[in-house]
């Protein structure tokens, strides 16, 4: 009988078991850190929140008050860069998956430049809205912030545009290409709702993504004390009062910060979360 | 392009004037022509879509080249080396943001790398099945929450712990070490390099480990199974099969790790102190590119200063642009690898 009991085969498994225990224990750290941020969040921001929040406006420097305004504001900016990016990130992702089959190097290139965006820095491109579109026209505004999202979300939907369309089986298209369908009305038509669970997860995730997006906001939309008259005017979003207030030696403020804060995470993580699962429940779907 | 379809021989041999339509007939033409138009204008529609996202970064490297044009042309190298950050006396030098950006970077990196593989080996090997998924996902949400958060956390619940519990500990025995010993000592502030270094490391740490896992379980089992049945243990397998196997990726996934430490605005911003002072001691305040762009952006009362802030963007955009660009490179050659 072969006894493995030696010298080296103890180590092996002393280094073995080490392993799995730091595993477990770098996974312990990064819950650690999880659980720490959002009970904070959660904790200050349950005692923080109150109808007036929803109803009045950002107050003056150690003022009573809410955040309608930035409620408001965040709410326009980030419809509008959904409007902005969605659909640019659709015809996009499209041309990539279905009509760039026979330019390959061209093809590679939009997907390596898109990948390069999805992680580019947010506030590197709030300082190119800036010198686009507040520079040349002299003032802030919020249609300018919602640029700047709409640049984040576009890439975000062009990937999952992408992806998803090439999941699509090729029998489909076959099928309809055959009853002589022009192309437009195959991608359109059927392609689109084949696909219409990842895209709608695409721009979710792109919306869920520019909601606590603080930094392009900065050089962009601003922040305005007062409720904005319109997207023309420098406007007040959640995130950049949260900054502002947080920022502030006013104990008043930083409540209002953790109100923001609290309805910040609470929107984004249930929307991130209810989005994965919205996309398993299809996947399953598909499969059975 | 009369008929963009080949006349069928079956349907045009019919006789004219029958009751069956022919392929010939006016109306078929014209609808076909029509569809045909139709098609080239949404394959246009969408090859313009594909070229805004190429124009956009290129858009936005020659936009900030151009409104930090006069930075550069003032200072010349001075801007890169010189540690001056006078407002007032329009001097900018931006040695103090860019040591800060690296050196937080680097303090995240030190974090967030052994970590995110202890927890990507977690998720492919030690966990039971049924636990991989919400640990993962669990892990995946630290992405999600908002820099905002992170920088709101940090500086009202980090920083005071880090102040009243750490701190003193790191300058009491780290401090007094012989060469290291700089680097640790200091008033216990809260605020500094190393509070900001660790808050990056924990928002690239899931960044970094999904990616990881991802390419973990690419490994092809029946390498992995051949090291087992050779006697291997599992810390064996991970380490001589899967990660030569992923390599290339690993490393693509670190740097795009790297990349978002690099750019991170809020966070860093409200937990670095934005002091424009060199100091060889990571509990010092210090300033890093994004968040000096962030906190003096708008107070920027002259063309000068504001020409400085773009130009400081544009090296940001420039170090990141190279990093990411390696990331992906690196990430393609597993896909590539993988025949996908």
């Amino acid at each position: 009988m072969l006894r493995a009991t030696g010298f080296f085969y103890r180590r092996r498994r002393a280094a073995d078991l080490i392993a799995k225990v730091l595993g477990v224990a770098a996974t312990g750290f990064g819950l650690f850190w999880l659980a720490w941020i959002l009970l904070v969040t959660l904790n200050n921001g349950v005692h923080a929140i109150s109808p007036a929040i929803f109803t009045q406006n950002t107050p003056p420097p150690g003022g009573q008050g809410g955040l309608a305004n930035a409620l408001f504001g965040s709410l326009q900016m980030s419809l509008l860069g959904v409007l902005i990016g969605a659909p640019l990130g659709i015809a996009a992702g499209t041309y990539l998956a279905e009509f760039a089959e026979r330019h390959h190097t061209w093809r590679e290139s939009v997907r390596f430049v898109n990948d390069i965006l999805l992680s580019a820095p947010s506030i590197v491109l709030g300082l190119f809205v800036y010198t686009l579109a507040v520079r040349t026209v002299g003032h802030f505004s919020g249609w300018s912030g919602g640029i700047a999202l709409g640049l984040i979300v576009l890439p975000v939907v062009v990937r999952t545009t992408d992806e998803t369309l090439r999941l699509v089986p090729n029998v489909m298209r076959e099928a309809a290409l055959s009853l002589g369908i022009p192309r437009w009305k195959v991608t359109v038509q059927v392609l689109y709702r084949a696909a219409a669970p990842g895209i709608l997860t695409g721009v979710l995730l792109g919306l869920a993504r520019i909601s606590g997006e603080t930094a392009p906001l900065l050089f962009t939309s601003l922040n305005n004390q007062y409720w904005a008259s319109s997207l023309n005017a420098p406007t007040a979003s959640v995130p950049v009062v949260v900054f502002q207030f947080a920022m502030s030696p006013y104990e008043s403020w930083h409540a209002l910060a953790w109100a923001g804060a609290f309805i910040v995470t609470v929107f984004v993580l249930l929307l991130s979360v209810g989005t994965r699962a919205y996309l398993l429940r299809n996947r399953v779907d598909a499969a059975g | 392009m009369d008929t963009p379809y080949p006349a069928n021989p079956v349907v045009a041999a019919r006789p004219a004037g029958g009751a069956v339509l022919s392929i010939d007939d006016e109306r078929i033409k014209a609808r076909a022509a029509a569809e045909t138009r139709q098609d080239a204008g949404f394959r246009w529609l969408l090859f313009a879509a594909a070229g805004i996202v190429l124009l956009i970064l290129g858009a936005a490297a020659v936009s900030m080249l151009w409104g930090g044009r006069q930075a550069f042309e003032t200072f010349g190298w001075r801007f890169i080396v010189s540690d001056e950050w006078d407002a007032v006396g329009h001097q900018f030098g931006a040695f103090v943001p860019i040591y800060g950006t690296l050196v937080s970077s680097a303090i995240a990196m030190t974090i967030a790398i052994p970590v995110s593989f202890g927890i990507a080996l977690f998720l492919t090997e030690i966990a039971p099945t049924w636990l991989r998924g919400p640990i993962g996902a669990a892990i995946e949400l630290l992405a999600g929450i908002p820099s905002i958060i992170y920088g709101m956390w940090g500086l009202f619940s980090f920083v005071p712990f880090m102040a009243a519990n750490v701190l003193p500990w790191v300058n009491r025995n780290l401090g007094e070490m012989p060469w290291i010993g700089p680097l640790f000592r200091g008033p216990p502030l809260g605020i500094g390099m190393l509070t900001a270094g660790i808050v990056l490391g924990i928002m690239v740490i899931p960044f970094i480990s999904s990616v990881m896992r991802d390419v973990f379980q690419t490994v092809p089992a029946s390498l992995k199974e051949s090291a087992y049945a050779l006697g291997s243990t599992t810390w064996e397998v991970v380490w001589n099969v899967v990660l030569p196997y992923t390599r290339s990726a690993v490393v693509g996934g670190i740097f795009l790790g790297l990349g978002r430490a690099l750019g991170e605005t809020m966070a860093v911003t409200f937990v670095l102190g934005n002091a424009h002072q060199l100091s060889a001691s990571l509990l010092m305040p210090g300033n890093s590119i994004a968040a000096t762009i962030a906190n003096e952006f708008t107070e920027a009362d002259s063309d000068i200063y504001l020409s400085s802030l773009i130009a400081l963007g544009f090296l940001l955009f420039v170090v990141t642009f190279i990093v990411l660009a390696i990331a992906r490179l690196m990430l393609y050659n597993l896909a590539r690898k993988e025949g996908r």
